[in-house]
C-alpha cells in the first residue's frame, strides 16, 4: 500500500520534503522513522492526516504522515 | 542607587523623579504597567484623551546578564479594545532604562500646543524637546535622526505616521542594537503615544553603572542554568535560531489550524512558499543572516536579516504572525512581497497582525482581490502612510473595517484581530483569545505549544477537555514571564525542563534578596490577570466580551470540519480562581 511521508525543519536535510512510499500493511510510524535514520527521541510531533499520532501507530492506505522535530515560536 | 519612577506630564511639559510606592515595589514589566494603569487611569476615560497614561517598564531582570531579559513592556488603556493593554518588545530600551535605575516611565497629560516632542531620558533626569522636523517621518528616519543627534548608542522608542494619526492599529517601535526595529505591536499603543504628541523617547546609554544584584554568586549560578536550558531545548536552541518563528507555519498548516482566506479554511495551498524552511533557503541564497538577536544577551536569536532579490537588506524581525497574516489569511504566496510589507509596516508604525487581518476582512468585503500582494503594498504606501480616508479606515482595525464593509466573518475578540491559530482547530488558544484581558492575543497564553507542538505535555487540540485549565496556567505563567521582562520563548524550555523554570525563580530571588517559590510566581501571574480584568470590568466590559465571534460556532473549518463549541458558562469558568 502507499502512504505519503512529509518531513519538516531539519528532518529535510539530506532527505526530502515529500515522498510517496510503498509499505506493507501494519508498518508503524516508528518503523518509517527508523528507516529514515531519524532518532526516535528527535521526533517532536507526528501528524497522520493532520491529527496527532504516535510512533507505534500503524499506517493505512493513503495516509499522509507528517514528521516534525520539536518546533515552536509564533 | 535605588530604582525610581520617572513621570512626565505632557500638559505642562514637566517631569518628576519619584520613589517607588510600597505597593509597586515587587512588580516589574507587565505587572508594573498594569498595576500603574489600574491605579492611575480612570477606566472609562477616552484612550486618546488627557486622562489616559502610557507606562514604559523594563522587567524585573532587565539590565542583568540573565539571557533573554531585554523585553520592554508598554501599558495604557487601549484605543482598539477599550480595555487595559500591555504589549512588549525587544530592542535596547529596557536594558538602558534598567541601567539608569528607572523602574518605569509614566507619560501623562496632553500638550496644548500642536507640535511633536521628544522625551530625552538621561542619568540626571528628563528633558522634553520639540521635534517639528520629525512630523510625518517614518520610524527609520526618526531613529536615524536621533542617532545622528545623540549618538548611535542611544535607545529609541518611536511612532511612525500611523501613531501620529492616532490609528487604532498603530504600534510603538523600539530600536534594536543595529538600528532596526522591534515592535510593541498590539492594541494601538502608538495612537496613545501620538495623542500626547510624543514622537519619540531617546534613552541615554549609561555604561558606568550596573544593575544592583543582592546575591551576585547565586545569580550567576542560576543565570548559567537558565541559559543552558535555553540552548539545550530543541525549540529555543535549534528551531527558532535556524528557521525563525516562521518554523511554525508548516506545522499549523499540516494540523489544519492555519487560518486561511479570512479564517474560512485551515490550510493554505501556498504554505510551503511562505514557510520558515523556505525563508531559510532564500536568506542563505541571498547572503542574509538566518539568525540575529533583537537585544544584547539573547541566545535564541529568532530574528534574521532578509535580503531582497538584489541581495540588499529588506527587513528583520520577520515574524510568523506577519507572514501568516498577509500570506495565508490574504492568500499571498510571495514571501518577497510580504517582506516588503513588513518593512513598510515597521516604518509606518502599524501592527503587522492587525493590519493584514484587516485587509483579509476588506478582501472579503470586495476592496481588493484575494492574493493581491502588490495591491496591499499600494494600500500601505499610498493610503495608510498618507492617511487618506481609506488609509485611516484600514488603520482602525479589522472590527471597524468589518462594519464598514458589512462583513460578518470578522475574526476579533474585544475588537482585536486574532493571530495565526484558528481557535476551532486549536481550542486551547481559543480560550486564551476569549478570556485574555488583552483581547485576541496568542502571546497571552500560548496553548498552541501544548495543543499542537507537544511542549509542556500534550492536549488534543480538537477536544475541549483540559483547555480552560491549560490556558489559565499559561496565562498566569506568561504574566509572570512578562513581569520578569523575559522573552516569551523562554517558556518552551521552562515548560519542559524543571531546572530551567526553577532558575527563573532563583534569579528573581538572587536579584532582590527574596525567597519566592515557584507557586509564588504563579500566584503573581494570577493576581496580574485579576488586576487587568478588574480594569476592563470597570471600563464597562462584561463576561459577554469574553466570547469568540458568532461565525466560529456556525461555519465549519476545513479540513477537520470543526466548530467552536465552548458554551459561555464553560468559558466563564476560566475566572474561577
Amino acid at each position: 500500500m502507499q502512504v505519503a511521508v512529509k518531513l519538516f525543519a531539519h528532518f529535510r536535510n539530506n532527505r526530502f520534503k515529500k515522498e510517496v512510499r510503498t509499505i506493507a500493511p501494519g508498518v508503524t510510524v516508528g518503523a518509517i522513522v527508523t528507516e529514515l535514520s531519524i532518532a526516535e527521541e528527535e521526533v517532536g510531533v507526528v501528524l497522520i492526516n493532520g491529527r496527532h499520532g504516535s510512533l507505534d501507530q500503524a499506517l493505512a492506505e493513503g495516509d499522509i504522515l507528517s514528521l516534525f522535530p520539536l518546533v515552536g515560536g509564533g | 542607587m535605588a530604582d525610581r519612577i520617572y513621570r512626565v506630564n505632557m500638559s505642562n511639559l514637566t517631569s518628576t523623579i519619584e520613589d517607588i510606592p510600597e505597593a509597586w515595589a515587587g512588580h516589574g514589566g507587565r505587572g508594573l504597567t498594569s498595576t500603574i494603569v489600574a491605579a492611575e487611569v480612570e477606566p472609562t476615560c477616552h484612550p486618546l484623551g488627557k486622562h489616559n497614561k502610557i507606562v514604559f517598564a523594563p522587567g524585573l531582570l532587565a539590565g542583568t546578564y540573565a539571557a533573554n531579559s531585554g523585553r520592554l513592556c508598554i501599558g495604557a488603556k487601549s484605543p482598539l479594545t477599550g480595555g487595559i493593554k500591555e504589549s512588549n518588545a525587544g530592542g535596547t530600551a529596557a536594558q538602558f532604562f534598567a541601567r539608569l535605575g528607572i523602574k518605569a516611565l509614566i507619560v501623562e497629560g496632553k500638550p496644548e500646543k500642536d507640535v511633536l516632542y521628544c522625551i530625552n531620558v538621561k542619568k540626571d533626569g528628563v528633558d522634553i524637546s520639540e521635534v517639528p522636523e520629525l512630523k510625518g517621518k517614518g520610524n527609520f528616519d526618526t531613529i536615524n535622526a536621533i542617532m545622528a543627534k545623540q549618538g548611535e548608542n542611544t535607545a529609541v522608542i518611536s511612532i511612525g505616521p500611523a501613531g501620529e494619526m492616532k490609528m487604532a492599529a498603530a504600534n510603538i517601535s523600539v530600536k534594536d542594537p543595529e538600528g532596526h526595529i522591534r515592535s510593541a505591536g498590539r492594541g494601538g499603543l502608538g495612537a496613545v503615544m501620538g495623542s500626547k504628541n510624543v514622537k519619540c523617547i531617546a534613552i541615554e546609554a549609561d555604561d558606568s553603572s550596573e544593575v544592583q544584584i543582592h546575591d551576585p554568586e547565586a545569580f550567576k549560578a542560576a543565570a548559567k542554568v537558565f541559559a543552558k536550558g535555553l540552548i539545550d531545548h530543541p525549540v529555543s536552541g535549534q528551531g527558532l535560531r535556524t528557521y525563525g518563528t516562521a518554523v511554525v507555519l508548516n506545522i499549523m498548516n499540516e494540523a489544519g489550524g492555519l487560518p486561511t482566506k479570512n479564517f474560512s479554511d485551515g490550510q493554505f495551498e501556498g504554505a510551503e512558499k511562505i514557510s520558515g524552511e523556505h525563508m531559510f533557503d532564500v536568506i542563505e541564497e541571498r547572503g542574509g543572516k538566518t539568525s540575529h538577536a533583537c537585544h544584547k544577551g539573547c541566545v535564541i536569536q529568532c530574528s534574521q536579516h532578509y535580503h531582497d532579490k538584489d541581495k540588499k537588506f529588506l527587513t528583520s524581525g520577520f515574524e510568523y504572525e506577519t507572514i501568516w497574516a498577509m500570506g495565508a489569511d490574504c492568500e499571498v504566496d510571495n514571501l518577497d512581497q510580504i517582506a516588503e510589507a513588513d518593512h513598510l509596516m515597521d516604518d509606518i508604525g502599524i501592527d503587522s497582525i492587525e493590519f493584514p487581518v484587516t485587509v483579509g476582512v476588506a478582501m472579503e468585503g470586495g476592496l481588493l482581490p484575494w492574493g493581491d500582494g502588490p495591491g496591499i503594498l499600494k494600500l500601505l504606501k499610498e493610503d495608510v502612510a498618507k492617511g487618506t480616508p481609506l488609509g485611516r479606515l484600514l488603520g482602525s482595525g479589522a472590527a471597524a473595517v468589518g462594519k464598514a464593509y458589512g462583513v460578518t466573518r470578522v475574526p476579533v475578540v474585544k475588537n482585536q484581530a486574532m493571530p495565526a491559530y484558528d481557535p476551532r482547530a486549536v481550542k486551547g488558544i481559543g480560550i486564551t483569545y476569549a478570556t485574555s484581558p488583552m483581547g485576541a492575543d496568542h502571546t497571552a497564553g500560548y496553548a498552541t505549544a501544548t495543543n499542537i507542538m507537544n511542549v509542556g505535555g500534550s492536549i488534543d487540540p480538537l477536544k475541549k477537555e483540559g483547555q480552560v485549565e491549560l490556558s489559565r496556567n499559561l496565562q498566569a505563567a506568561t504574566a509572570a514571564i512578562d513581569s520578569a521582562g523575559l522573552c516569551l520563548f523562554v517558556a518552551f524550555p521552562a515548560l519542559d525542563i524543571p531546572e530551567c523554570f526553577g532558575a527563573i525563580v532563583d534569579m528573581l530571588n538572587a536579584r532582590f534578596g527574596l525567597s519566592l517559590t515557584g507557586d509564588d510566581v504563579g500566584a503573581l501571574g494570577l493576581s496580574i490577570l485579576k488586576i487587568e480584568r478588574g480594569f476592563n470590568l470597570a471600563a464597562g466590559m462584561t463576561n459577554k466580551d469574553d466570547r469568540l465571534p458568532e461565525f466560529m460556532a456556525e461555519e465549519q473549518l476545513p479540513p477537520h470540519n470543526v466548530l467552536w463549541d465552548f458554551t459561555g458558562e464553560e468559558i466563564d469558568a476560566f475566572w474561577d480562581f
